[in-house]
């Protein structure tokens, strides 16, 4: 005789819940500060109704089927918002591997008269919770990469400092990659520096950056010729031996930009500019 | 690995950087290979909306290197030997990157159909 699983579980659906429940609760890691125990009945009670609404005795062999979009949409969504919470991929995973072994445990119940059909529904089972579980992280490490993504953002802005290095003397050492939205940062915050400081010269130190295409080329040269605009020279520093030789190659012009090996060359450059002088003072001598 | 927007230029330079490091490439031919992958990267996002780029390692009895191939499905180039004169640009930029790509690199192969796409294959040797 063929046992319909589906109908099976659902007959049992109160004792699968509370199962589940324990088993979740029984879990180490169980992240009660982040989620009560009410919210995370609520979630799993609603992923269970829409798992046994769902399966039936035809698409329990196939985990592709259409009809289980409801679940995966429902699990989708908890475990993105779990990703954003700050859950580990442990915790998100316990939540639908426990529900699997809750079903495990309810078809052993039920089916242990019947060894063949135990089997054939526990493969069956098996199958179907790991391509929930695909889901989850799937959307999990989604969820992780929006987070990641907004981080960007935020270390772009928060990574662009203008330095007044001296009287009149600007510095902006620039690490990471200048693409276009962070070209427009750099330049904003140097040209309202230069207004509020009334400085005559910035210094773009370039050390930090890992390479320079003619995107970035481009980038740097306009910076330079906004800079100019404001009445002030731009000399650009840290070019390493190996951009120079690829700019070079490139056939990028800078040979209109006062370039400089080092923030320190071209500090002193500054300072001949203005006719500052370091001088290294004589000692009192003691009395 | 799939170029479909912005943010994947960096993680794809990095994979790159990484292989080069693994095969004890130069620093001066890493950051030539990369710059060139940039340059290829980007032109595949700005002109074809986006396209596929893999990495290869290559060697042979004296020498290992890295093969990079880039493969767009976009609008493709009308006039290659144009594309790849110093300055010419449809975008109102430097007009370096293709160009300054080939100068970057051991190899450079480029085959482009208007309607169809452009693959771009470039060979950069451990040493020279
Ligand atoms: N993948 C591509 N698909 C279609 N057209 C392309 C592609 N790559 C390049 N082109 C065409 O070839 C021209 C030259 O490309 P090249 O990279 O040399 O210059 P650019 O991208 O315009 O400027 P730069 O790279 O210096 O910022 C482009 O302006 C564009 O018209
Ligand atoms: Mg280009």
């Amino acid at each position: 005789m063929k046992q319909d699983i589906s109908r099976l579980l659902q007959k049992k659906k109160k004792q699968l819940l509370e199962d589940w429940m324990n088993f979740q609760l029984k879990d180490a890691g169980l992240r009660e500060d982040l989620m009560s125990n009410e919210e995370l009945r609520t979630q799993s009670d609603e992923l269970l109704d829409s798992l046994l609404k769902s399966l039936t005795s035809t698409n329990i062999t196939d985990p592709q089927s259409a009809d289980f979009e409801g679940v995966n949409e429902i699990l989708a969504g908890i475990s993105i918002s779990r990703a954003r919470q700050g859950y580990s991929p442990r915790e998100t995973g316990t939540f639908i591997f426990s529900l699997k072994d809750a079903v495990l445990k309810t078809l052993q119940a039920e089916l242990k008269d019947d060894p063949l059909a135990l089997v054939d529904a526990t493969l069956n089972m098996n199958k179907l919770m790991d391509s929930f579980g695909i889901t989850t992280f799937e959307t999990f490490i989604k969820g992780r990469e929006e987070v990641i993504l907004r981080q960007t953002d935020e270390i772009a802005e928060i990574s662009t400092p203008v330095i007044r290095v001296w009287d009149g003397i600007l510095a902006l050492p620039i690490i990471g990659t200048l693409d276009s939205a962070r070209t427009q940062i750099v330049m904003e915050s140097l040209l309202e520096e230069i207004v509020e400081s009334g400085s005559t010269i910035a210094i773009l130190d370039i050390s930090g950056v890992p390479a320079v295409d003619s995107l970035v080329a481009q980038h740097i040269i306009k910076t330079v010729a906004a800079t100019r605009l404001m009445g002030a020279e731009c000399i650009i520093s840290g070019i390493r031996p190996e951009i120079a030789q690829t700019v070079v190659h490139l056939g990028i012009d800078l040979s209109n930009i006062v370039t400089k090996a080092s923030l320190a060359s071209a500090l002193k450059y500054a300072f001949t500019m203005l006719k500052l002088e370091v001088k290294k003072s004589q000692r009192e001598k003691a009395i | 690995m799939k170029i479909e927007k912005e943010q994947d230029v960096i993680p794809f330079r990095n994979r790159v950087k990484e292989y080069a490091v693994k095969i004890g490439m130069s620093l001066v031919n890493q950051t030539k290979l990369i710059t060139a992958a940039s340059e290829l990267v980007r032109n595949m996002l700005k002109y074809a909306g986006g396209g596929t780029a893999l990495i290869e390692v290559v060697s042979d009895n004296r020498n290992s290197g890295i093969r990079l191939l880039f493969e767009d499905r976009g609008p493709g180039i009308k006039d290659v030997d144009l594309a790849m004169k110093d300055g010419y640009s449809t975008g109102k930029s430097l007009g370096l990157g293709l160009p300054g790509a080939r100068r970057l690199v051991n190899e450079f192969d480029i085959k482009s159909k208007p309607g169809e796409g452009t693959i771009v294959s470039i060979l950069k040797w451990k040493n020279g």
